[in-house]
């Protein structure tokens, strides 16, 4: 069985990146734009303590899911570089 | 020790820090100069960006901003938290890779094309420009109020202090001051914030009062009251808004995309040593601006609460000191048309009924005295505030010096330029830019504050499609992209400038296209300039080999 070139893993660790981005890009829109903008009227029916739910979201709980995305892809690219063996070890780029 | 004595010797002491931590860190280098040599821990990058992107209107307007437009105010707070998801997924690790100076570098690099370059630097000059006059202004506001000085004697103190760390440090002195000026604002935010979700809700912590039932023992909901006394004086509820539902969301989309188009956000992460630092720097920055972005709603709501109490319906004698004196510098206003000689404060703020005028900028300068805390927090909101302004005012003042050094000299017209030479060059520029960016604080063109608001849109239309384009698709080339960031720009700012200077009586729902407000049109013009760039690529050759290259390298870290 032949190695996989450089060209067809680079393409591949590209390809997961994507991946990535898409399904945490799809919450990063889901919090902000779907439950604190167009979904906000059904869910301020449902209570979270003295908050309705919607603009709980708008005001709070999508900025906390905004933190939690950046450092999940952070430590899902950590991994990736690892297996991929591109994760540069000294400074400088 | 009177007010004024705690805020001379806070922000002297604040102001002597900056300039110890300026003469620590001064730049040698070119290198230093724009980019302190990558050098800057993740960590300190987080903070220094949190320092540089929160400015004198996050600090001082925001919240009450937001505690006058209730749920519509979280078009703040979603648009410029989330445009850091973008920018820590999309842009920053690749232009880290990509490890140059400057956005236009990118931009003139990646389609292999000086024209290209040329129109990315005109809009980052442009967005910084209308940004830093806010920012001087905002010094010399703080300044008359506290200190009792002049406006402009205000600026010039700040623009003294600027030029001395910015020209002396470059990126590198920015850095290091804006970590420093991080923690007085974070510090000078969250003493009141405590203070008074304590005294309403009996909770600590803001963002948990703010969901809370309040402390008068009426177990009503912080929240539910404060819609109910809305609603009772003819306001809206507080949780409800008067925007649009599309409006919002594209204002919100707006602030977003052009927080992550914004060159002196994005220069920031070239700072940092590797492509793995970019990406966790950007999620620090964005948790300290959580801590700031969360705390606001919740004190618009407490500030809010306590004014829709204590206000309507008292007599004017009886209101509590804090209104004196904050009208003596007229930032509240009452006229007793009834001649009762009691406050009527109804909704909506069109209602020729109403008595009493309140400058938003209070809500968050006198929660210390709304609270009733001591005389040195006080010394201490204007500290926080004057280092909200002059970090983000260093930020700007280095993209337009490293624009001019390095994109126009360069990089552009003057090729052979020496490393000396150009740091020279960075220099000068960056001090005429202090200047420049000082005349207009202290005569600031009336338009400078709409404009402020405006730069993410630019932003959005211009900068972010180049970038992302650049990164993402291989097959962009200097044609589409140069098109594109003339189209979305062109749109954009045609919009706006058609609504708020050409015909202002224009400017309602029933005119705007789609029913899209300026505020959000840069959206739709980031849709433009995608459908542009591509439209045109696909009439015109593919990019050149080395621009594939370029393409390869900066996916890869």
């Amino acid at each position: 069985m032949t190695e996989p070139t450089d060209t067809q893993r680079n393409a591949a660790y590209w390809r997961r990146n994507l991946q990535y981005l898409t399904v945490l890009l799809g919450f990063w829109f889901v919090v902000s734009f779907g439950f604190g903008i167009l979904l906000r009227e059904p869910l301020d029916a449902i209570r979270l303590g003295g908050f309705k739910l919607g603009f709980w979201f708008a005001q709070q709980g999508s900025i906390l899911v905004f933190v939690a995305l950046i450092f999940v892809y952070v430590g899902l690219m950590n991994r990736l570089d690892r297996e991929y063996g591109v994760r540069e070890e000294s400074a400088g780029g | 020790m009177t007010i004024q004595g705690w805020t001379f010797l806070l922000v002297g002491l604040s102001f002597a820090l900056y300039v110890g931590v300026a003469i620590w860190s001064r730049a040698r280098s070119t290198a230093d100069f724009f980019v302190a040599s990558g050098h800057v821990p993740p960590l300190l990058n987080g903070m220094a960006t949190a320092a540089d992107w929160m400015s004198a209107a996050s600090f001082i307007s925001m919240a009450g901003l937001i505690s006058f437009m209730g749920y519509d105010g979280s078009v703040y707070l979603m648009g410029w938290t989330g445009g850091y998801v973008l920018l820590a997924l999309l842009v920053a690790p690749y232009l880290r890779k990509f490890g140059q100076f400057t956005v236009p570098d990118f931009i003139g690099d990646r389609y292999a094309s000086r024209p290209a370059r040329i129109v990315a630097v005109g809009c980052a000059i442009f967005i910084s420009f209308t940004y830093v006059a806010g920012q001087m202004r905002g010094v010399g506001i703080v300044f008359s109020r506290f200190l009792d000085v002049e406006i402009e004697t205000g600026v010039v103190v700040g623009m003294a202090i600027v030029f001395f760390y910015a020209v002396l440090g470059g990126m590198k002195g920015i850095t290091y001051t804006q970590v420093a000026q991080y923690c007085v604002l974070i510090f000078s935010y969250l003493v009141p914030a405590i203070f008074i979700s304590m005294l309403m809700t009996g909770n600590p912590i803001p963002q948990i009062g703010f969901g809370s039932t309040l402390a008068d023992g009426s177990g009503v909901a912080l929240l539910d009251r404060l819609d109910q006394l809305s609603i009772d004086l003819g306001f809206v509820a507080f949780t409800q808004g008067t925007k649009s539902t599309l409006d919002v969301f594209f204002i919100t989309a707006a602030l977003m995309i052009g927080t992550a188009g914004l060159p002196h956000v994005i220069v920031r992460f070239y700072t940092v040593p590797k492509v793995s630092a970019a990406r966790s720097s950007a999620g620090w920055a964005l948790v300290f601006i959580a801590i700031l972005y969360t705390t606001a709603p919740a004190v618009a709501a407490f500030a809010r609460t306590n004014l829709l109490q204590t206000v309507p319906g008292r007599a004017y004698a009886e209101l509590p000191s804090w209104v004196h004196n904050w009208e003596s510098i007229g930032l509240v206003q009452f006229d007793d048309h009834d001649g009762d000689g009691h406050v009527r404060y109804v909704g909506p703020a069109s209602d020729a009924r109403n008595e009493l005028v309140i400058d938003r900028d209070i809500m968050v300068l006198a929660n210390p005295e709304i609270a009733n805390l001591p005389a040195w927090v006080v010394g201490l909101v204007a500290a926080g505030a004057l280092a909200a302004a002059l970090s983000t005012a260093a930020g700007l003042l280095l993209v337009i010096s490293s624009s001019v050094a390095h994109d126009l000299l360069k990089k552009s017209f003057v090729p052979d330029i020496d490393e000396r030479a150009e740091l020279l060059a960075a220099r000068v520029a960056a001090g005429l830019a202090v200047v420049v960016a000082g005349y207009f604080g202290i005569r600031p063109p009336g338009f400078v504050a709409q404009v402020v608001a405006f730069a993410f849109g630019l932003a959005a239309a211009s900068i972010f499609p180049a970038v992302t384009l650049g990164i993402f698709s291989r097959r962009m080339n200097s044609h589409g992209a140069i098109a594109g960031m003339i189209a979305g720009i062109g749109f954009t700012a045609g919009y706006i400038v058609h609504f708020k200077f050409m015909a202002p009586e224009l400017n309602t729902a029933a005119h705007w296209l789609w029913g899209i407000s300026p505020e959000g049109i840069g959206a739709l013009g980031m849709v433009l300039n995608f459908a542009v760039a591509y439209g045109v690529a696909a009439f015109t050759p593919s990019p050149p080999a080395r621009a594939l290259e370029l393409v390869e390298r900066v996916r890869l870290p």
